[in-house]
C-alpha cells in the first residue's frame, strides 16, 4: 500500500479506516495547497513591496468586488466538498451495527472491563477475531469515558446512563492500543489497554482456553431469579407483568399509544426507570432497580432477556 | 496647554485604585493580566517538563491533572478572554473614536474590581488544593467524583463573567453613542468593528456560562438530577450548555486579535485594508454563526447523526469569513510599502499561525476525521495555534504598536524584533509536533504515555523552553523602556488613526479639542504618507 511509504504514517487497519486515511490525505493536500499559495504570496509581496524598494506601485487594484466574491465562493465550494466527503464516511463508521456478534464493555475509573457472550471476561484487553465485524455494547459505571482505538481511526464516548453501540472490525492480526480519550479523573492516562486481533481459529482456541465459569446469559438468568424478576415476569405469578420471551428486537406497544423497539437501551431503561415507558394494558407497578444493580449485572440481565428471544412461550 | 498627561496627573495609590480614567484602568488590567499570564505559563512549563519523558517522574497524576486544569482555567478566563478587549481595547477605544472616556467610566472601574474578585477566588481554589476537572468541568465527573475545589473555582469564573458582560455593554454603548462628529460606521477602524462583535458575544453568551455553573453547583449541593444520570439527569446536557458559551468564547478570544491585525497590516503596508466593508461584516458574521457550531464538540458523544451533520456544516460555514479575512490581509500587502517594524513581524506571524490553526480546524469540523482526532493532541495543537499563535501573537503585536501611545516611550526595536522571531520559531517547534502526535493517536490530558510518542513530545518540550524565554523577553525590554526609553512622538508610526492625533501619552481627557472626522479610516496618499484625520 502506498500509505506505508509515508514517514510517520501508520495506516489504519479496518475497512473504514482506509476511507478515513484517504480523507485525511485529502485534507492535508488541500491545506498544503492553500498554505503554499498563501506563504508564496506573503513572501512575494513582502520582498517586492518592501519599503524603499523601487518598484512600480501604480495601478493599485481599485476596490473590486470580483476578488472578494471569487475567493469567498471558492472557499465555500471547497468547504462544501470536504463537508460532504467527511459526512459520508462518518455515516459509514457509525451506521447501526448488526447485533449477532456482541461484546460487552463496561468502563469504570480506571479500567476497561470487556465480556464475551460466553462469559469470558477481560480487564484492559479485548480479543477479537479479524475480518469479522464485532458489535460493542458499551456502558459506563461512573463518569464519561471514551473508547478509542487509533489504529482503527475509531472512537466513541461511553456516557453513563445509556448504552452506546459501536461496530469494530480489524483487518490484520496484532496488538493495538486501546485508550480512554475522555478525561475521567486521577488515572485517566492509566486507563489504557489493548485490542488483540487474532485469526478466527486462534480466537476460538482462545475462547475455549479461557474456560468461563458460565455464559453471561445463564448468569443473567440466575440474577433474574435472585432479584425476584421471575416472580412477576415468569408464568404463574400473582402480579401480571409482560412476558419477556421473544420480546428482544420486537416492537412493543406502550400505554401512551406509541411503539418502541425492545433493544438493549429499552430493556435497560425499563429496569432502571420502569414507569417511564409502560407496556400497553399493563399497570405501572414495577419498582425501580436504580442503585440495586451494577452495570455488570444490568448487562447480564439484558443478555439473558435477549437469550429468551429464541423460545417464545 | 499643560504638559501633564494621564500618567502624571496624580501619583497616589488612591488615584490609581479609584480612577475612572479608561487609560489607567487599562493599566490596572494590564498589570493583572501579566500576573495571570505568568501563573498560567508556569503551569504550562511544568506540564511540558513532565511530558518530556513517558513516565511520571516530576509530578503525580493528581498534581498533573491540577496543573493542566489550572493552566486552562487561568489562561482562558483570566488571560485570553480579557486580554485585548480589557487592556488594549480599554485604552484605545475612546481614543479611536475621539471620546473623552468610555460611556460608563465607573462601571469600567467596577468591572476591574469584579474581575479581580473572581480571579482571587479562583486563585484561592488553586492554592487551597487545586481543581482536577479540566477547564471544561464535564459532568458527572465535576459534580460527583471530583473531590477538589470545583465550586470555589467555578464561583470565581461565575463572578469574572459579570466583568465580561459589563465590559461588553460598556463597549457597545460607547461605540454607538460617543463617536466623534463625522465618524460614521464605515469610517470606524476595523479594530472597533471586531471589538463590537466581541462585545455582542460577551453580552449574549456569558449568561449561559453563568447558568451552567449555577446548575452545576445546584447539583453538587442538593443532588438534583440535572446532569447525573443516576437521578434522571443527562451528562450531555452539560456539554450542550457549556459549549453553547465556550465555542462563541473562542471567537471572543480571536476576534479582537483579528481586529488588531487589521490595524497593523494597514499601518505597516501604508495602505487601506483591502475590502474594508467585507472585513467589517465578516467580524459580525463570525460572531453570529459562532453561536451555531457548539455541537461539533460532541461528534463522538452519541448525539444524533443528523445533529452532527448540521453542526459540521455550520462549522465549515463559520470558516468562510475567517478565510476572507486572511485573503484580505494578504491582498492589503499588494503594492503597499511594507515596513518590517516589530508589530508588523507579529502581524505576519499571526497570519501564518492563524491560517494553520484555521485549516486544522477544518480537519476537526470534518466529521469522519474528527472521530479520530478529537480528544487527541491534534485538538490541543489546533486550539493553541488559534489562541496562542493567533490571539497572544496579536496581543503582543498590538502591545508593541500602541506601546509608545500608552507609555510615551520607545522600546528597543532590535530586541522587539528578536523576540518576535523567537516567539514564532519557539511556537512552531512547540505545537507543530503535537499535530503529528494527535494524528498518531496520543490522547490529550495524558500524564504518562506509551514510549513511541516520546520523540515528538521531546521536540515539543524543547520548543516550549524557547517559547518561555521568548515570552519573558518583552517583560525586560518593555519594562526597561517604560522607565528609561526614549520619549515617543505623538505619532511614531505616522498612522492616520485618531488615537495618534493626540500627544503620547495622552492627556487626562484624551483630546485638547473635539476631533472631527472627514474621511474613511486608513487614508494614505499615493506617497504612502498618512493624511491627517482632521480637516
Amino acid at each position: 500500500m502506498w500509505r506505508q511509504w509515508i514517514p510517520f504514517w501508520r495506516p489504519g487497519l479496518s475497512p473504514h479506516s482506509g476511507d478515513v486515511d484517504l480523507l485525511f490525505a485529502g485534507l492535508l493536500i488541500a491545506s498544503a495547497l492553500v498554505l503554499a499559495l498563501l506563504f508564496f504570496l506573503l513572501v512575494l509581496f513582502c520582498a517586492r513591496y518592501r519599503a524603499g524598494n523601487q518598484i512600480d506601485r501604480d495601478h493599485r487594484v481599485k476596490k473590486s468586488w470580483h476578488w472578494e466574491v471569487s475567493w469567498t465562493a471558492a472557499s465555500f465550494v471547497c468547504f462544501l466538498g470536504l463537508f460532504v466527503w467527511g459526512a459520508s464516511v462518518y455515516f459509514q463508521i457509525y451506521r447501526t451495527p448488526a447485533d449477532d456478534n456482541d461484546v460487552f464493555v463496561v468502563a469504570k475509573q480506571w479500567m476497561w472491563k470487556t465480556q464475551h457472550p460466553g462469559g469470558q471476561s477481560e480487564i484492559d484487553a479485548l480479543h477479537i477475531p479479524v475480518k469479522r465485524p464485532v458489535r460493542l455494547v458499551m456502558a459506563s459505571q461512573d463518569v464519561i469515558h471514551s473508547f478509542f482505538i487509533p489504529a482503527l481511526r475509531l472512537k466513541h464516548d461511553v456516557v453513563p446512563g445509556r448504552y452506546q453501540d459501536l461496530e469494530i472490525e480489524v483487518d490484520k492480526p496484532g496488538h493495538y492500543h486501546l485508550f480512554c480519550a475522555e478525561y475521567c479523573g486521577t488515572d485517566h492516562s492509566g486507563m489504557i489497554g489493548e485490542i488483540v486481533a487474532m485469526e478466527p481459529a486462534d480466537f476460538s482456541n482462545w475462547l475455549t482456553q479461557q474456560a468461563p465459569s458460565s455464559p453471561l446469559a445463564s448468569e443473567g438468568g440466575q440474577l433474574f431469579r435472585e432479584l425476584g424478576c421471575s416472580g412477576c415476569h415468569g408464568g404463574g405469578g400473582t402480579i401480571r407483568a409482560p412476558p419477556l420471551e421473544g420480546v428482544y428486537g420486537k416492537p412493543v406497544p406502550l400505554s401512551d399509544g406509541t411503539t418502541v423497539i425492545a433493544d438493549d437501551k429499552y430493556i435497560r431503561d425499563s429496569i432502571l426507570m420502569p414507569r417511564s415507558q409502560v407496556v400497553a394494558s399493563y399497570q405501572p407497578l414495577m419498582p425501580s432497580f436504580e442503585g440495586k444493580v451494577s452495570e455488570d449485572q444490568l448487562l447480564r440481565l439484558v443478555i439473558y432477556i435477549k437469550s429468551l428471544a429464541g423460545h417464545p412461550s | 496647554m499643560s504638559d501633564k498627561n494621564y500618567l502624571t496627573t496624580d501619583y497616589t495609590l488612591r488615584s490609581w485604585f479609584l480612577t475612572t480614567d479608561h487609560k489607567r484602568i487599562a493599566i490596572l488590567y494590564f498589570a493583572s493580566l501579566i500576573f495571570f499570564f505568568f501563573i498560567g505559563g508556569a503551569a504550562a512549563t511544568a506540564i511540558r517538563i513532565e511530558l518530556a519523558t513517558p513516565q511520571a517522574d516530576l509530578v503525580s497524576s493528581d498534581v498533573y491533572n491540577r496543573l493542566f486544569t489550572m493552566h486552562g482555567i487561568i489562561m482562558v478566563w483570566f488571560f485570553l478572554i480579557p486580554s485585548i478587549p480589557n487592556t488594549l481595547g480599554n485604552f484605545v477605544v475612546p481614543l479611536m473614536i475621539g471620546a473623552r472616556d468610555l460611556a460608563f467610566p465607573r462601571l469600567n472601574l467596577m468591572s476591574w474590581y469584579i474581575f479581580m474578585l473572581g480571579g482571587c477566588i479562583t486563585l484561592f481554589a488553586i492554592l487551597a488544593g487545586g481543581v482536577d476537572t479540566g477547564w471544561t468541568f464535564y459532568t458527572p465527573f465535576s459534580t460527583l467524583y471530583s473531590n477538589s475545589y470545583v465550586i470555589v473555582a467555578a464561583a470565581g469564573i461565575f463572578i469574572a463573567g459579570f466583568s465580561s458582560i459589563l465590559t461588553g455593554l460598556n463597549f457597545i454603548v460607547t461605540i454607538h453613542r460617543l463617536r466623534a462628529p463625522g465618524l460614521t460606521w464605515y469610517r470606524l477602524p476595523l479594530f472597533l468593528w471586531s471589538l463590537y462583535a466581541t462585545s455582542v458575544i460577551l453580552v449574549l453568551a456569558t449568561p449561559v456560562l453563568a447558568i451552567t455553573l449555577l446548575l452545576m453547583a445546584t447539583e453538587r449541593f442538593f443532588g438534583v438530577g440535572i446532569f447525573d444520570p443516576r437521578i434522571g439527569g443527562d451528562p450531555l446536557l452539560f456539554q450542550h450548555l457549556f459549549w453553547f458559551y465556550s465555542h462563541p468564547a473562542v471567537y471572543i478570544m480571536i476576534l479582537p486579535g483579528m481586529g488588531v491585525i487589521n490595524e497593523l497590516v494597514s499601518c505597516f503596508s501604508r495602505k487601506q485594508v483591502f475590502g474594508y466593508k467585507f472585513v467589517a461584516w465578516c467580524s459580525l458574521a463570525i460572531a453570529a454563526v459562532g453561536f451555531l457550531v457548539w455541537g461539533h464538540h460532541m461528534f463522538v458523544s452519541g448525539q444524533s447523526l443528523i445533529a452532527s451533520l448540521v453542526f459540521s456544516f455550520m462549522s465549515f460555514i463559520v470558516a468562510v469569513p475567517s478565510a476572507i479575512k486572511v485573503f484580505n490581509w494578504t491582498a492589503t500587502l499588494h503594492k503597499g510599502s511594507i515596513h518590517f517594524d516589530a508589530p508588523m513581524l507579529y502581524a505576519l506571524a499571526f497570519i501564518g499561525l492563524f491560517t494553520i490553526g484555521g485549516l486544522t480546524g477544518l480537519f476537526l469540523a470534518c466529521l469522519a476525521y474528527d472521530v479520530h482526532a478529537t480528544d487527541t493532541y491534534f485538538v490541543v495543537a489546533h486550539f493553541h495555534y488559534i489562541m496562542v499563535g493567533g490571539m497572544v501573537t496579536a496581543y503582543f503585536g498590538g502591545l508593541h504598536y500602541w506601546w509608545p501611545k500608552i507609555t510615551g516611550r520607545l522600546y528597543s526595536e532590535y530586541w522587539a524584533r528578536t523576540a518576535a522571531v523567537l516567539i514564532f520559531f519557539g511556537f512552531n517547534l512547540t505545537f507543530f509536533p503535537q499535530f503529528i502526535l494527535g494524528a498518531e493517536g496520543m490522547p490529550r490530558r495524558y500524564h504518562v504515555y506509551p514510549p513511541e510518542f516520546q520523540v515528538w513530545n521531546v521536540l515539543s518540550s524543547g520548543g516550549a523552553a524557547i517559547l518561555a524565554v521568548a515570552y519573558l523577553m518583552p517583560l525586560f525590554y518593555l519594562g526597561y523602556s517604560a522607565f528609561f526609553g526614549r520619549r515617543a512622538p505623538a505619532n511614531p508610526w505616522n498612522a492616520p488613526g485618531l488615537e495618534w492625533q493626540t500627544s503620547s501619552p495622552p492627556p487626562e481627557f484624551n483630546f485638547a479639542s473635539q476631533p472631527v472626522v472627514t474621511r474613511a479610516p486608513y487614508q494614505y496618499n499615493e506617497h504612502f504618507q498618512a493624511e491627517p484625520q482632521n480637516a
